[in-house]
């Protein structure tokens, strides 16, 4: 009860704070000092320490099961495990908004601190924009979602929260993901004061350059994991389906790299501006139209928490409204003064981040119309379609290869112009590895279509050219090399693993057995397991090579009380080299069980290599703050 | 008549452009190629031709029509006013279940049989596809 009131009430406070602190910005603003007042980091602090005693609040009511909470009672019941509880605070619409209002609050918090060598016009200009997110937010929040609604009178237990989500790595997927989301806003807050100020230099893009990293470290492995819960919790075996919820966090994905190299265009030449601009835009824009979608309930999944068509114009007024002040504000201060001359050879690192930028931006577009497309056919004609991976992967697949290539040759090129005959001999004998390599692969597992067979060729192109030059003596570059290299690993253990997976699905009864290749395996008994939110039916399935090697595999039924769900949790035996994935479901009232049993060759690195990605962020930002 | 920087910057945005239009067109012949109709089986039934094209059914799993064979599930799709028949070999989701809702993705053999190559997870017992709910309330 008393941490509902507490959160309740400075939720308000907070939303004081972020009035107050615009008259005193605007003022410091145009006064002739030089450094930012004392004050203005004392009211952001408090504007972000009252969200914070709110969000525990918000917490301890969760803990505590306080049901008098109307977002309690609809989330969360008494019997839910402590840390389900807890991650429940961000598992339904109300607390997730808080969520981000949080990280919202404590990125300006911490830009205004970080930010003391930038200009103090600059800085309180970010500021004054970040704002107006901000108070839009809390605005969305008071008014349509407030997760400190009272209920009386006090319901006895809880609604509980939805099952599938009683996860551990969908408990800390929200968060972080919302890093790299709401990091984007402070690009977009500051590229649009930037603009204003006209502040935009090699120094601000090395200071900007930073919060991009640390959105893009976020964003990719909030990506991750919820890849990662897909794969073993959704029971289908894959680990990306193109569905829209997935497609809305790949997109703001695919603007901050490209993002994220154009800003080093910008640092090192001064090129490129506006697109910088624009792109910061667009990131920001991307990340708010990914909470609108799914917010909304427009896309309906696991991720809509309530259909309330009030919420959903409330985030598209207000989309449009920053989307508009946006272009605005780019249209009417940006000026382009050209004082250096842009000299640019075709072949240089910059003409190959643009190759980048450009592959990247159709990325976008494939995913972006495929997304939206069905959404606007059914409000113009009320036709009903949806989009599969047929589409997504003939239109990206084939353009991965030039986009490989570019990824291999670019870093090895010089800023502004190249040397066409320095750089052919290493180029060369990488490649002539890789066609090697890949024929010596392709001749041991069979033709693999022509487009499959080039790609997995560029790939350890890829590989290859990132490998010789960690051991190259002049090149120090070792975070985009990480990525690179992450990123070749990638594209191949995704290749490989579509390529070789295989998965036999049958009914099955107790005691029966399938073969499978060169497997046998039989369903040897269930139990029953009486848990404290759920009963479980275990399957007790045993694996037999024809070495007679043989392994356990224990796939679960799930039945939850409450609410009455039935989840089936996959048991996957992992090894380097493959995973084997066997999952089962009850047909109500049948004696019997749909069994699925896959072999899926080099799962793990597509983690790995993600992972590899993210090191290679990590390490960028640590060697610019050991360069300081 | 231009200077080289004006050539160049007007070859650059004819390139942006050309490339633009070039993979919305992709995007777009691709996109009438790969989308998946979903339809009901009164719309099935009232089908002026069928052709080999990937669709999505939805409607209740008829009472009392689920057959399980080992490698094989088969049963009806109904909106209470027409029906189709269903054959299924593959993985079915928890929710499956005589007089729920279900989505079946697949091909048609003729107005009335159907094979499906996917059927919908639903993630839990109150959620209905949005499909289904307009399907059925359409009657």
């Amino acid at each position: 009860m008393l941490a509902n009131q507490i959160g309740h009430y400075s939720l308000f406070l907070g939303f004081f704070f972020s009035i107050i602190i615009i008259p005193i910005s605007i003022k410091n603003y145009n006064n002739k000092n030089q450094i930012i007042d004392n004050k203005i980091f004392s009211i952001s602090f408090f504007q972000f320490f009252f969200v914070l005693v709110s969000f525990f609040g918000l917490i301890l009511s969760f803990v505590n099961s306080d049901f008098s909470n109307e977002t309690v009672f609809n989330n969360s019941h008494t019997t839910k495990p402590l840390f389900y509880k807890i991650s429940g605070t961000w598992g339904n619409h109300e607390g997730s908004l808080l969520l981000w209002l949080l990280v919202l609050t404590l990125f300006i918090f911490v830009f205004l601190i970080k930010s003391n060598k930038q200009p103090k016009k600059y800085r309180i200009l970010t500021l004054l924009f970040q704002q107006v997110i901000i108070i839009g937010f809390f605005l969305f929040l008071l008014k349509t979602s407030n997760p400190f609604n009272y209920l009386f009178p006090i319901p006895k237990e809880g609604l509980g929260l939805n099952p599938i989500l009683q996860d551990p790595a969908l408990a800390i997927h929200p968060p972080i993901l919302y890093l790299g989301y709401v990091g984007s806003s402070i690009i977009f807050s500051s590229s649009l004061a930037a603009v204003v100020e006209k502040h935009i230099s090699k120094i601000w893009a090395k200071h900007i350059k930073v919060w991009i990293l640390v959105s893009w470290v976020f964003l990719t492995l909030g990506i991750m994991l919820g890849s990662i819960w897909a794969y073993y919790e959704l029971g289908w075996g894959g680990f990306w389906f193109w569905d829209p919820v997935e497609n809305v966090s790949l997109m703001p994905w695919f603007c901050l790299t490209a993002l994220l190299h154009c800003i080093l265009v910008l640092e090192k030449r001064l090129l490129l501006i506006s697109w910088t601009v624009i792109l910061s835009i667009a990131t920001f824009m991307l990340s708010m139209s990914g909470t609108f979608l799914v917010r909304s309930g427009i896309l309906n999944s696991v991720h809509t928490f309530a259909n309330d068509p009030e919420r959903g114009i409330f985030i598209l007024i207000f989309l449009f409204t920053l989307i508009f002040f946006s272009l605005f504000i780019f249209f009417v201060f940006h000026k382009h003064n050209s004082q250096e001359i842009a000299k640019t050879f075709w072949l240089s690192k910059e003409t190959s981040i643009l190759f980048n930028n450009w592959f990247l931006m159709y990325f976008l577009s494939v995913v972006l119309i495929g997304t939206v497309y069905p959404i606007f056919l059914e409000v113009l004609s009320g036709e009903k379609i949806s989009v599969g991976s047929p589409f997504y992967h003939k239109l990206i697949i084939p353009f991965l290869i030039p986009f490989l290539i570019f990824m291999s040759i670019g870093p090895n090129l010089n800023w502004i112009k190249s040397e066409i005959k320095k750089i052919k001999i290493q180029i060369i004998l990488s490649f002539i590895i890789a066609l090697i390599i890949s024929f010596l692969i392709l001749s041991k597992i069979g033709l693999v279509g022509l487009i499959n067979t080039i790609l997995i060729t560029v790939a350890f192109y890829l590989f290859f050219m990132t490998i010789k030059d960690f051991f190259s003596k002049k090149f120090n570059n070792y975070s985009q090399n990480f990525s690179h290299f992450g990123f070749s690993l990638l594209i191949l253990s995704i290749l490989f693993n579509s390529i070789l997976s295989s998965e036999k699905i049958v009914n099955l009864k107790v005691g029966e057995e399938f073969s499978f290749r060169e497997e046998t395996i039989t369903f040897e008994s269930i139990e029953n397991i009486k848990n404290k939110n759920y009963k479980s039916i275990i399957g007790n399935f045993k694996i037999k090579d024809k070495k007679n090697n043989s392994i356990q595999l224990k796939p679960e039924l799930r039945v939850y009380n409450q609410p009455l769900t039935i989840t089936s949790e996959a048991d996957i035996k992992t090894t380097l080299y493959y995973d084997k994935f066997l999952v089962m479901n009850v047909v109500k009232d049948y004696e019997y069980f749909n069994v699925r049993y896959q072999v899926k060759p080099f799962m793990i690195w597509v983690w790995i290599s993600t992972i590899l990605l993210v090191v290679g962020g990590c390490l960028s930002l640590f060697r610019r703050s050991y360069e300081k | 008549m231009y200077g080289k920087k004006v050539k160049l910057r007007i070859l650059f945005l004819f390139l942006v452009l050309a490339s633009i239009i070039l993979s919305v067109y992709l995007i777009l012949k691709s996109l009438e190629e790969n989308v998946v109709y979903f339809l009901s089986p009164t719309e099935i039934k009232n089908l002026t031709e069928i052709n080999s094209n990937k669709i999505r059914i939805g409607g209740m799993v008829k009472n009392k029509s689920v057959k399980i064979k080992p490698k094989k599930i088969s049963f009806i799709i109904t909106d209470f006013k027409n029906e189709v028949n269903v054959s299924y070999s593959g993985s079915v989701p928890n929710l499956f279940a005589e007089g729920k809702g279900v989505v079946a993705e697949g091909y048609l053999k003729d107005r009335s049989y159907f094979n499906a190559v996917k059927i919908l997870a639903k993630h839990d017992e109150n959620y209905m596809p949005p499909e289904i709910k307009e399907a059925l309330g359409d009657n």
